[in-house]
């Protein structure tokens, strides 16, 4: 572990070899109520590729931000080469050559790659010189690291994997030499990634020190020297790379928990109710997201997907849902085949006895800003018992709410609230009874208790189990392991936008581990 | 039509178009910084007020000229306290501060003057008058080059000559400069400004003086230079046209000068053709004229310019946390 480091912070220069390049102890930050990071200690050697892996929400972002001066930490010391550090603010960092190459790429994207590296490092009040200069120190990069981008070029026309080589530039050209990388490869094409690691590898050799967030437990074995794992906000622990392996990451990634109790008695499945048939979906920029992936429902059972957030999840849940294209197969209900053709996709899966509480209630379940009554028919207005034709009965519409209300004991009991001033919990039960308080034939439900207390869990879980015993059909996806396990009857594994492999909610820990890290336990 | 008339057409076109270009740039370095600038209207508004005002009771017009400047930077630093540091609606307050222009200058100027809101006439000495460049009336003597350059180009104030100069001055320090470069990246993406370690509250501030000072410049133009006194709402939309303007030049500076010249023709033109006959229609009514160049840019605006695209960050306060 990390917190046993001697060190010697007046002499940096004769213990050059032991001083690590970050140093981070005791680091804590929380935004509002919502403690993103606790307490964490992290120490990053020079001429390292150090990888921190953690799911969604871990609080990987949020430690490198702070690292980088966009953030400023609530408590904690940072060390930079031995040195203790208050990182003002990014251009702080930036002195002292902390480069960070961000998800979301910090670039104006109608400027060419030259205004881009020298924008904030002009020097001059005239352009013209740092730009010749710029220009003779992208050659230099480009022939120390293979990193070729055409100077000139458009942001706007570039690939993504190409952004990203600016993206690097840019820190390089600032003199970075400890490089932070977040999510590198999540927009890029695997061949892209290969290239990516190489440069990085590259920029290891040469003398530069790279902090690699990740949750992709592949990349990390890959090209990783060090790994620390990361779990809501904590640091789990920090290992050589050659001595562990993606299953014991998987593992501390997860947790190992105590199962929640659910209590339910056995299913009896029925007629299959949805079928997954082939299916492969690409998103927005043409990366691959799901991959011919097929299973069915029947009615009366859960079925749980489980794995490592990102894995292609959230995609297969637009798709059945009825919101986004697949590339290819087919999608059946109650033996019915999902026509996608254009607009008013989701509204015809609903149509077909679907009901879908989306992973994300903010941007996809509610609307914050409406009362309580109206998300309460949100997508449903068209019913009949909300009034006829273009004329909407408010009065049956508020009184359908406090049906609602009382059903699923949302609190406070007020149908007339903003619903952005219901808790979570609160909020996650306005969207469940307004798609399961109808007649529906199957529930496709994503992340059903993320960021939810724990009284909430316990009703919304019982609520799942009793649509299930009315005989039912439930698709389950979440990325808490242990809620797939204890609610579903069977679980599918997902990873990297495949299924690796069929398991039983009794598996072990171990099992499960195995599979999310991509690895088929049958074959272990 | 010959020469002399074409002469007198474009030398009042010249007059109507500085203005109008001058606010043109004013919004151009606001919204290239990413903030919407409804209120270039009541900064000009203002400015004008301010300018008769203090040439009225000092006797010196360049008094004037600094207290249109004072008064509409003032009121681009409302704009920016409201839309930067607040993060309020933009539009809101842009409008706001053009109803305060409209009412605030009269009740002011009423109580000052006691003339129902317009300020006293000025005397020559008292604007800024016309400059005769050098040799005007030797080269007139040439014939088509000589009238071109002794009525047209020469005998404007110094704010026609110092509106013209603007606009490549701005082209170059947008292109050329760093402080374009970090003007137009906030505008685009103020995040990567902020990640290279760059304030955007300053450089929106640096933008928003930049447009009160513009705004101040034309203000001063139309009570000073162009007119003799302050009267209510003289302005009369001014602002708007050239918000119009600005985004049929793409937000570009050399766009803005043919955008602006263009209806300043029309303006001109506009007062000209009152009471023409017309070959078959006859008299044309005088408010389907005076219609004109408003039809213009609803025209224009409508579909002749194609896509124009706005810096892609106008009209949102930067919030760093996510």
């Amino acid at each position: 572990m990390v917190e046993n480091q001697i060190r010697n912070t007046q002499q940096p220069s004769r213990a050059a070899e032991i001083v690590p390049a970050i140093d981070l102890k005791g680091v804590s930050k929380s935004f509002g109520p919502v403690q993103a990071n606790k307490d964490i200690n992290l120490t990053v050697k020079r001429n390292s590729i150090h990888g921190i892996v953690g799911e969604n929400g871990a609080g990987k972002s949020t430690l490198m931000s702070i690292l980088y001066g966009f953030y400023k930490a609530d408590a904690g010391d940072i060390f930079v080469h031995g040195k203790k550090v208050q990182i003002k603010d990014s251009s702080h960092a930036l002195d002292l050559g902390i480069g960070m190459v961000h998800q979301h790429f910090m670039l104006v994207e109608n400027f060419t790659v030259l205004e881009n590296i020298i924008l904030g490092a002009e020097g001059d009040p005239l352009l013209a010189a740092s730009k010749a200069a710029a220009r003779e120190e992208l050659a230099r990069l480009a022939k120390d690291y293979g990193l070729n981008v055409d100077p000139d070029a458009i942001i706007e026309d570039l690939s993504v994997g190409q952004e990203q080589r600016v993206e690097i530039l840019k820190a390089l050209y600032r003199g970075a030499d400890v490089l932070i990388l977040d999510e590198p490869t999540g927009v890029l094409t695997p061949t892209e990634a290969d290239q990516l690691f190489r440069i990085l590898e590259q920029l290891r050799d040469e003398g530069k020190t790279i902090i690699l967030i990740t949750h992709k437990l592949r990349e990390i074995m890959a090209i990783t020297d060090t790994v620390s794992v990361m779990r809501r906000g904590t640091m789990v622990g920090t290992v050589a790379t050659k001595d562990t392996s993606p299953d014991k990451l998987a593992e501390m990634m997860v947790g190992r928990h105590v199962l929640l109790k659910v209590e339910k008695t056995a299913a009896q499945p029925g007629e299959k109710v949805l079928e997954v048939d082939g299916l492969s979906v690409t998103d927005d920029i043409g990366v691959p997201r799901v991959k011919n992936v097929s299973f069915d429902v029947r009615a009366g059972e859960i079925v749980g997907i489980a794995g490592v957030a990102g894995n292609g999840q959230s995609q297969l849940l637009e798709a059945i849902s009825g919101m986004f294209n697949p590339l290819l197969g087919e999608i059946r209900i109650n033996g019915k085949k999902i026509k996608f053709d254009g607009d008013g996709v989701a509204d015809e899966v609903r149509r077909m006895g679907l009901a879908h509480v989306p992973e994300d209630r903010h941007k996809m379940g509610l609307v914050t800003t409406f009362e309580e009554w109206e998300n309460s028919m949100l997508g449903y207005d068209d019913d009949q018992k909300f009034g006829n034709g273009p004329f909407l009965s408010v009065k049956a519409a508020r009184e359908d709410a406090i049906k609602r209300i009382e059903m699923f004991d949302i609190r406070p009991q007020n149908p007339r609230l903003k619903t952005a001033n219901f808790s979570g919990g609160n909020q996650q039960k306005i969207v469940l009874a307004r798609e399961m308080d109808r007649d529906l034939d199957i529930l496709i439900v994503g992340q059903p208790t993320r960021g939810v207390d724990i009284g909430a869990i316990e009703f919304i879980h019982k609520q799942i189990i009793k649509l299930r015993d009315e005989g039912k059909a439930v698709l389950l996806v979440s990325v808490e392991l242990d809620e797939v396990r204890s609610l579903s009857d069977r679980v599918l594994v997902m990873f990297d936008g495949e299924i690796v492999t069929e398991l039983a909610p009794t598996a072990s820990e171990k099992e499960f581990g195995l599979a999310m890290a991509g690895l088929d336990p049958a074959q272990q | 039509m010959g020469i002399e008339d074409i002469i007198p057409l474009l030398n009042s076109s010249v007059r109507f178009a500085v203005p109008l270009l001058l606010a043109c740039l004013a919004g151009l370095y606001s919204e290239r910084s990413g903030i919407v600038d409804i209120g270039l209207e009541g900064k000009m508004l203002g400015a004008a007020f301010a300018a008769a005002a203090v040439a009225a009771l000092s006797g010196n017009v360049w008094y004037g000229m600094l207290a249109a400047i004072f008064v509409s930077v003032c009121m681009s630093m409302i704009h920016a306290i409201a839309s930067i540091n607040l993060r309020g609606n933009q539009v809101i307050s842009g409008v706001a501060l053009n109803f305060l222009a409209l009412g605030g200058t009269v009740f002011i100027g009423h109580s000052i003057f006691k003339r129902g809101g317009t300020t006293p006439n000025l005397s020559k000495d008292e604007r800024i008058g016309p400059i005769d460049l050098p040799f005007a009336a030797e080269i007139g003597q040439v014939p088509v080059i000589g009238p071109i350059y002794e009525q047209l180009i020469s005998g404007h104030s110094i704010i026609v000559y110092f509106a013209f100069a603007a606009v490549p001055i701005t082209a170059w320090v947008l292109m050329k400069t760093r402080f374009g470069l970090r003007l137009r990246a906030v505008g685009e993406n103020p995040k990567a400004l902020d990640t290279a370690g760059i304030s955007v509250f300053l450089l929106r501030y640096q933008a928003l003086i930049i447009t009160g000072v513009l705004c101040g410049v034309a203000g001063a133009y139309l009570s000073t230079s162009q007119g003799a006194n302050f009267s209510e709402n003289m302005t009369a939309g001014r602002g708007f046209i050239a918000l119009a303007a600005l985004i049929f030049a793409k937000w570009k500076p050399w766009n803005a000068l043919w955008t602006c010249l263009l209806f300043g023709v029309l303006s001109a033109a506009q007062i000209r053709l009152q009471g023409v006959e017309f070959p078959l229609i006859g008299e044309v009514p005088v408010q389907f004229i005076q219609a004109l160049p408003y039809v213009l840019t609803v025209v224009l605006l409508a579909g002749f310019i194609g896509r124009a695209v706005p810096p892609k960050a106008v009209g949102q306060p930067y919030v760093k946390e996510r």
